[in-house]
């Protein structure tokens, strides 16, 4: 089938079997920041932007991305780099292999939320799976870098 | 592994349904549980061209179509003035946002999971299904039928004046429920509904006039206990049977309360 799917910023026109999941789709084209976890649809580390909402593209068919516009941290780099490094400054990447899912869901809340407490933020990243970090590392880059936001608008 | 052999975007519901009679066909909603099963599909139909993913709010209802996320239900604002706040409760606890924001209605009720917050909530809330074939029936009729070939097009949800309050046992955050307890107050009489016994959820109702005369502590222990007598729970490798029923008495009790003393 015939899908047209624009991946980050570029469009992409081109024949995918019916049961292609879009996780396949983008890591065969330059999207090795999409990482396969569980397949359980559980852990977060293939997360994507699909029209700006974070999906799980490990349950997602590249079929029914046709004519979405899809989202991945190699196309978020300005704003991945940004936040990333107050996560680096808790040491909080650990191993790094979850780090891109979570990454992108973070700054699906920050552009939902740009002012979320502490605890919509541990509710919205409730589906990024991390097995090293104990996620407390990640709670305070994150709150550090919105502390961070604050202060430069003003 | 799921292997899908040709994918339909549906353009009529007459489409669907008439190609999701073959038994080797499948109607996909969120796709999370499906793909989850060793399927062999002919025809994936896909229902997401139909304009099915709206929640509209009319002074006496609300239409909530099949293929609106669970994420929808919980951001809606009316849902949530009109549910106070039960219905984001119910869904809150699945997974993640990710995962919400695929999952569908349709998709969580048509299936009737034994582990369904969705189907729990929806029907302490009273509301009903519109098939395409079958027409409008009580959710709570058609979570006892069998499953068929007919397509769920929306959830009805009438605005009643009630009260509801929804609660949910988890062993790990994000995981499976152990035990799903949805109480609603409507005209005076009270309605538990239980789910993930495991099994699909059932829905009992104040018979014996427990709370006839308001919530109190001793009240919603009468009626905590009524329905753990009449609720069947089972075991799996998430709980046994006598936790889940002693988790019946408690969740109630607790839901129960957080109804408050006041009729509507």
């Amino acid at each position: 089938m015939k899908v047209t799917v624009t991946v980050n910023g570029r469009k992409i026109q081109e024949e995918v079997a019916c049961d292609l999941l879009l996780i396949d789709f983008l890591r065969s084209h330059g999207c090795p920041s999409v990482k396969r976890g569980c397949e359980t649809s559980n852990c977060g580390l293939c997360t994507v932007l699909m029209d700006g909402k974070p999906v799980l593209s490990c349950s997602v068919l590249t079929v029914r991305a046709d004519g979405h516009v899809i989202e991945t941290l190699e196309g978020l780099q300005e704003e991945a780099e940004e936040f990333g490094a107050f996560i680096a400054d808790q040491g909080a990447e650990q191993c790094g292999f979850c780090n891109p899912g979570f990454m992108m869901n973070a700054l699906a809340l920050f552009r939902e939320n740009p002012d979320p407490n502490e605890e919509e933020i541990k509710e919205y990243l409730a589906g990024n799976l991390c097995r090293c970090s104990g996620y407390e590392g990640q709670l305070r880059g994150i709150l550090n870098f919105l502390e961070w936001k604050k202060e430069a608008k003003q | 592994m799921l292997t899908i052999q040709e994918y339909v975007k549906a353009e009529s519901l007459e489409q669907a349904y008439e190609l999701n009679q073959k038994k080797t066909n499948r109607i996909i909603g969120g796709m999370l549980w499906m793909k989850m099963s060793p399927l062999n599909i002919r025809t994936a139909i896909d229902l997401s061209g139909l304009g099915l993913d709206k929640i509209e709010e009319t002074p006496e209802e609300f239409r909530i179509g099949c293929m609106v996320s669970l994420r929808q239900l919980e951001l809606h604002p009316g849902l949530a003035a009109y549910t106070q706040g039960s219905m984001k409760e119910s869904v809150r606890h699945i997974v993640g946002v990710q995962f919400r924001n695929l999952a569908t209605v349709g998709g969580s009720i048509f299936g009737r999971f034994g582990f369904s917050d969705v189907l729990t909530e929806f029907m302490a809330l009273g509301a009903e299904v519109e098939l395409f074939q079958g027409g409008r029936m009580s959710l709570e009729e058609f979570s006892r039928r069998n499953y068929d070939n007919d397509i769920l097009v929306r959830v009805i949800l009438k605005k009643f004046p009630q009260d509801s309050v929804y609660l949910s046992m988890r062993n790990t955050q994000t995981d499976f429920p152990v035990l799903t307890c949805a109480v609603t107050r409507r005209e005076e009489k009270v309605c538990a509904v239980i789910g993930a016994r495991p099994a699909r959820a059932v829905a009992i109702y104040d018979e014996a006039d427990l709370l006839k005369n308001g919530v109190t502590d001793a009240s919603a222990r009468a009626f905590a206990d009524y329905v753990a007598e009449h609720v069947v729970t089972g075991s799996n490798k998430r709980a046994q049977a006598q936790y889940r029923t002693h988790l019946v008495k408690v969740l109630t009790r607790r839901a129960c309360q957080g109804l408050g003393g006041e009729a509507k």
